[in-house]
């Protein structure tokens, strides 16, 4: 059977797709699964520097499909983690430099060797998009709580539906529970509520991602993050793990209301 | 030479092919005007073939107007030739097309095919011995749903989604998207919806906008099923009540019953 193929997109840019795409390969590669993650953002690459792995280039995705490489020489093997692998996309080319059909052959020349090929989609609904979708098994669509992002998701929704490739899942990236709390920002409810979609998992905001994006060494690397620990679980329910979703309420206020529970008791 | 070359290029941009559901006339890429030559000139190789027929028209991607439609519809009537259907990626070309009355479709099936962006969950059915379609999904941002007749959905019309419908609207779900019932100046047709909360609400040729989203949140807090119709020149929202003649003519209906009430007085 081999490798499920499973694209990371979203419509609007800027919302994640990298920083997920990036952790989410280097966390199913720490639960012992062999991932390979594709960068499909030609001209545009960015997985590579998230990664860490910028400085291995030597061939890249359009070398590999106009054949000026073999496929193995592109694969660059990440170092700290065991099974973990990235194809950097070409940064001097563009989106019309390779075709659907050559994405799904890529793809099914990895799928034998691999357990996990994750694709990194470029933002919008052009060929780029088309590209990282042609070979996908699932589709996941990550969002930021905000009106724009959220209408962008629901644009793609749409097509993946009409390609035949739904139903999509969905990440909810950078929330931030206190703005939520103050009825500031679009809850959980409010974003699934247009969408209708499954929810695969909720990314909390996070300084510490950041941090790694700028190192080089996805959050999930070091375990620490509250970041990290949204990808885990959600690398968990790729696998098929029952994770339930993670409590995003600040610690400060529980303290409280667990003292005033307390009190109230006696 | 040059002649040839000429007369290849109009081949290559005007095509004209028989399908299941009659001819169906393909304008390609290039100057309007140099299709419309061609075109003519396709046409007067044989003109005893299509003489008496009817045709569809697909312009793929090309935004055209009602008055542009109306050429094309000109020329084909010069050759004894009726348009009766129009198909377009284009929203606009679209809406221009049933603006004039003509099918944005052909047999379902076949119009999914030609337009690329499949449209499951689309049923033709006969509402009030009017031609209607049921549409049994969200009509997510960006995807449109345009027919002659009356237009039901059975789903969400997300935000960026737009209905265009010669007759009646009815959605069975939250209306949030844009929305112009009675497109060809049918100033009877109504709106219903279980959420009526659409940006843009137009019947025949009135114009109505949402109230803006900070009233529409609160709104939609306290919904009841509404329509909307037009009445002393505008349009106006009331709560769903059992009403009999709404499907007739509300301001008919409502002579009617003072007349009767006049009636029973003398």
């Amino acid at each position: 059977m081999g490798a499920t193929v499973i694209t990371i997109t979203s419509g609007k840019g800027g919302v994640g797709k990298t920083t997920a795409t990036a952790n989410l390969s280097a966390a199913l590669a720490m639960k012992g699964k062999k991932v390979v993650a594709i960068d499909a953002d030609i001209g545009l690459r960015n997985l590579d520097v998230v990664m860490g792995l910028e400085n291995r280039i030597v061939y890249d995705l359009v070398n590999v499909v106009e054949g000026s490489c073999r496929l193995r020489q592109a694969l660059i093997k990440d170092k700290r983690i065991e099974n973990l692998y990235m194809i950097p996309a070409a940064q001097s080319r563009d989106k019309s430099a390779i075709r659907p059909q050559d994405m799904i052959d890529v793809c099914d020349q990895l799928r034998p060797e691999f357990d996990f090929i994750l694709i990194d989609s470029p933002a919008g609904i052009e060929q780029g998009f088309r590209n990282a979708i042609a070979p996908a098994d699932r589709i996941c669509i990550i969002t930021t709580p905000e009106v724009s992002a959220v209408r962008d998701a629901d644009r793609v929704v749409g097509l993946i539906e009409a390609e035949g490739k739904g139903p999509a899942s969905l990440i909810l990236n950078r929330l931030r529970p206190r703005m939520i709390q103050r009825g500031d920002m679009l809850d959980t409810a409010d974003v699934l509520d247009v969408l209708a979609i499954d929810l695969l998992g909720i990314v909390p905001e996070d300084d510490a991602i950041i941090v790694s994006t700028n190192r080089g060494i996805p959050v999930v690397m070091e375990n620490t993050s509250r970041a990290a620990q949204a990808f885990c679980n959600i690398a968990a329910r790729l696998l098929g793990e029952d994770v339930p979703l993670m409590e995003l309420e600040e610690p400060s206020p529980s303290w409280l209301s667990k003292i005033t529970k307390l009190v109230s008791r006696h | 030479m040059e002649h040839s070359a000429v007369e290849t290029m109009s081949k290559a941009q005007v095509s004209i092919k028989g399908t299941s559901d009659g001819l169906v006339i393909h304008l390609g890429a290039g100057e309007w005007n140099n299709l419309l030559v061609a075109l003519a000139e396709k046409l007067d190789r044989t003109p005893s073939f299509f003489r008496g027929g009817r045709v569809a028209l697909n312009v793929g991607p090309r935004q055209l107007t009602a008055t542009e439609l109306e050429t094309v519809g000109t020329l084909l009537s010069k050759f004894q030739v009726s348009l009766w259907a129009v198909l377009s990626d284009s929203v606009e070309t679209q809406r221009a097309a049933a603006e004039m009355g003509l099918e944005t479709s052909l047999a379902l099936s076949r119009a999914e095919h030609l337009l690329g962006e499949k449209l499951d969950g689309r049923e033709r059915v006969i509402a009030d011995g009017e031609p209607a379609i049921l549409v049994r999904r969200i009509v997510r941002s960006g995807q449109s749903v345009c027919h002659t007749g009356h237009v039901i959905i059975i789903g969400d019309v997300n935000p960026g989604a737009e209905i265009v419908a010669g007759g009646d609207i009815v959605v069975w779900g939250r209306l949030r998207g844009n929305v112009h019932a009675g497109s060809s100046g049918n100033e009877r047709a109504v709106v219903c919806a279980l959420v009526l909360a659409p940006m843009l609400l137009r019947i025949a040729g009135y114009v109505a906008r949402s109230p803006g989203r900070e009233d529409s949140e609160a709104y939609e807090q306290s919904v009841v099923p509404e329509v909307a119709f037009v009445h002393n020149g505008q349009i106006v929202a009331e709560p769903w009540r059992a009403m009999d003649g709404l499907y007739t003519d509300w301001r008919a209906d409502l002579l009617r019953r003072a007349a009767n009430t006049l009636s029973t007085w003398f």
